[in-house]
């Protein structure tokens, strides 16, 4: 079946299939273009080639095994869309979360916003032929994702932000750790900015190519740093504040054209304001109930000391998942019983433990939010990330919607580049920061 | 502008298309009757209300309940800070709705993602056509008849 | 005395053994990216778990330049046709490594739009499980890959080895 450009196009101009399988397309997106020498008459776009059936699938999940579903949509900041989600069941549930654990989400999703941004940046400009940028960015993902795994378990998809709270403390060396990510983040965009910000080849390529103006954007429902490099600053951090976000001192930075290059330095801009944000919460984090053990036990010595009739001293291994002791259980979960997991001394040792734990898991019983439906959105790396849950008091959503910022970004990619030469797709496509994983979901 | 003028003002304006309001949650919800959507659309769109962005546009299946699909519309107003939800019911029997692609332009993608899910036609749409599904995928998975495992595969697979 | 009476000779196995070796450690991948296991496979790319140092470091972003396919992330039904064609394109000798839990069986995603497992579509070397899998699990499917072209008999003659 003939594609709309196919039927639409003139008898003599080229067709040219930048295909799914393209190393700048972020992944498969298929973009079919109609040319006339190396300028672009006419494009058509077509999705669907990572369509993985989110939202039929979380029908037939319940609320508490879907979490891992909400990692992979955008797989470049997944706690984000954890927290999102978490954050729409908490609204229908009425659940209210301890301090500690809303310093440690904020800490942790600017942490995700910073790598979102530092991946974005680097794929732009290795598309356009810096490939030291993206190696140097790389390097620095790599210290952000290492705070992460000392902490969640998992590089990348955690699944660490639960109902109720997050999963585990902090783990006892994170300030060293986070102080070194922050440093070696910004000595990287320290370089980066030296070397793109008034590099001609890369201002030939951004500057005033990909514009779009303030009144079209609202009317194609932008949202996030594309949105603010028009000169609108609406971030919803700052428009409908969400777990600490009011006490906390950051600006937004905003364009002024509206063109690639203004994407480019908005992130970059943000990027310095979430490393801000992310030493204030390493000042104001709560203090936690039980003492940060300093040095670690080894688990072989624990065991052989733990064989001898008396053993010397008490044992300092954690009888729990790490992070998850009983002691610390109430800074990070929530007190409301039917939506958490009990602590595992209590599932291990009581009956009522064992009770509440069986039940959290069997069918039927479980996070069970009232029927009626909710929207909540929270700040994602591309915009304004919002969930639309349908609940009919079962275990199971009735309906998930996800309002994907990337879908009302990409069906402006059609005007952005009409007009303009093949080579500034590349970057165009590349600042609006494609996710294809929230795109098809 | 409080939220309960708004409502009022809508009632007051059309008052035999609006069927109810609510506030789940914390979120305001009208529900209106189908003909009544471009109307109060543009009537939103208009000063002193401003609701200039299209947030979100989906579509829920209530099956067995009839009218059995749910069109709701989120709007957002930018300089007043405030969303609104907008739904309304369609019938099993050849579901249609006004499109709303003239008023914004992310409407455009946004119904032909519930096209392709649901199947609910949009009148008015200018390029109605499947955006995530392939050619030669018949059904909408989205709704609840289609079974989650019914795959059709494009090519043939070698187990 | 043909081709076919020199297997076990003592030229046929060293020039058998040198052309593994120089196979093994020259690979080019193409690295069909889909989804989330690409950001995995940017950070063993990069340089903290450096890939370049197996000899597979140079990635050619075209099938008929390169031997090894990389399918990372899940393979969608409307995917399945281009994966196809992209892997016919390859010329012989082609390795394929399924790269990520999604591309072994389908992951976590067991549903009408989704193809269970690459090997489905193309026959498989390795399977790398995980999801994503660590840039140190990658290394040594890639490791493991590596042995298996030293072990295989080596294809010289201009011969359709597989379906």
């Amino acid at each position: 079946m003939p594609t709309r450009l196919q039927r639409e196009a003139k008898p003599d101009s080229l067709l040219v299939n930048m295909g799914p399988s393209h190393p700048a397309m972020h992944g498969a997106v298929r973009i079919m273009l109609e040319l006339d020498g190396e300028r672009i008459l006419n494009s058509e776009l077509e999705l669907g080639y990572l369509h993985r059936g989110f939202e039929k699938l979380c029908e037939n999940r319940t609320f508490f095994n879907l979490l891992i579903y909400t990692d992979r949509l955008n797989y470049v900041s997944p706690l984000i869309n954890n927290l999102g989600y978490v954050m729409t069941v908490e609204k229908m549930l009425g659940l209210e979360v301890p301090e500690r654990a809303q310093y440690i989400r904020v800490l942790m999703s600017e942490l995700s916003r910073i790598s979102d941004h530092l991946t974005c940046l680097a794929a732009m400009a290795m598309e356009c032929g810096a490939f030291t940028v993206f190696l140097y960015k790389m390097k620095a993902r790599e210290f952000i994702w290492d705070v992460i795994e000392a902490t969640t378990g998992a590089r990348m998809t955690t699944s660490y932000i639960r109902v109720g709270g997050v999963r585990a403390d902090l783990h006892p060396d994170y300030r060293s750790s986070v102080q070194k990510a922050v440093l070696e983040t910004r000595k990287v965009l320290k370089d980066v900015h030296g070397l793109l910000d008034k590099n001609k080849i890369f201002l030939n390529r951004t500057r005033d190519i990909g514009v779009m103006t303030p009144e079209n954007a609202l009317d194609w429902g932008w949202t996030g740093p594309a949105l603010r490099s028009t000169g609108i600053a609406y971030d919803v951090r700052r428009a409908f504040p969400y777990l600490v976000y009011d006490r906390l001192k950051f600006d937004i930075p905003t364009g002024e054209r509206g063109d690639n290059y203004d994407r480019y330095m908005v992130r970059m801009k943000e990027m310095e304001q979430s490393l801000r944000i992310v030493e204030q919460c390493l000042e104001r984090l709560p203090k936690s109930s039980r003492p940060l053990a300093a040095g670690e036990i080894d688990p072989a010595e624990a065991i052989q000391a733990g064989r001898s009739q008396k053993p010397k001293e008490k044992i300092r291994i954690s009888p729990n998942l790490e992070g998850a002791e009983k002691e610390v259980n109430k800074d990070i979960l929530t007190a409301e019983g039917g939506c958490v997991i009990p602590p595992k001394e209590d599932t291990y040792t009581t009956i009522e433990g064992l009770i509440s734990h069986f039940k959290f898991f069997m069918k039927g019983h479980g996070i069970r939010p009232p029927k009626g439906e909710a929207y909540f959105s929270v700040e994602g790396g591309n915009g304004e990330l919002g969930y639309y849950i349908v609940s009919d008091g079962s275990d199971k959503p009735y309906r998930l919607h996800l309002r994907a910022p990337c879908l009302h970004l990409l069906a402006a990619l059609e005007e952005l580049i009409k007009g303009r030469y093949v080579a500034d797709v590349i970057p165009t496509f590349g600042s609006l920061n494609i996710i294809l994983g929230e795109l098809d979901r | 502008m409080e939220e309960k003028t708004i409502l009022d003002d809508l009632r007051k304006t059309f008052p035999e298309k609006i069927l109810e309001t609510s506030a789940f949650f914390g979120d305001t919800a009208i529900v209106i009757v189908k003909d009544g959507l471009l109307d109060i659309v543009h009537f939103l769109r208009k000063k002193p209300y401003e609701f200039n962005m299209l947030l979100d546009l989906t579509c829920v299946d209530y099956q067995g309940r009839s009218p059995r699909f749910e069109m709701v519309y989120h709007v957002f107003a930018l300089a007043a800070k405030r969303r609104l939800r907008i739904k309304l019911s369609l019938p099993d029997d050849r579901p249609s709705v006004d499109s709303l692609a003239p008023v914004w332009k992310n409407a455009n993608w946004l119904e032909r993602e519930v096209y392709d899910m649901f199947g609910i036609r949009f009148e008015g749409h200018p390029d109605l056509r499947r955006l995530f599904m392939y050619d030669g995928f018949e059904g909408h998975p989205l709704r609840k008849d289609y079974p989650l495992r019914k795959r059709q595969p494009l090519i043939l697979l070698r187990k | 005395m043909g081709l076919k009476d020199m297997t076990g000779n003592f030229i046929y196995t060293k020039f058998n053994y040198v052309l593994g070796w120089a196979r093994k450690f020259s690979l080019f991948h193409y690295p069909y990216v889909t989804a989330c296991c690409g950001m995995e496979y940017m950070s063993t790319a990069c340089a903290h778990f450096d890939i370049d140092r197996f000899g597979a470091g140079w990635t050619r972003f075209s099938p008929r330049q390169s031997d090894l396919l990389l399918v990372v992330g899940t393979i969608c039904q409307k995917q399945a046709p281009v994966l196809k064609t992209v892997y016919d394109q390859m010329t012989e000798p082609k390795w394929v490594i399924a790269f990520g839990a999604c591309a072994v069986s389908g992951g976590i995603y067991d549903n009408y739009a989704v193809v269970q497992g690459v090997d489905q579509i193309i026959p498989v070397d390795v399977y790398v499980p995980g999801c994503p899998p660590r840039p140190e699990t990658v290394l040594d499917g890639l490791i493991k890959l590596q042995e298996k072209i030293q072990k295989q008999d080596q294809d010289w003659r201009w011969k359709k080895r597989r379906s």
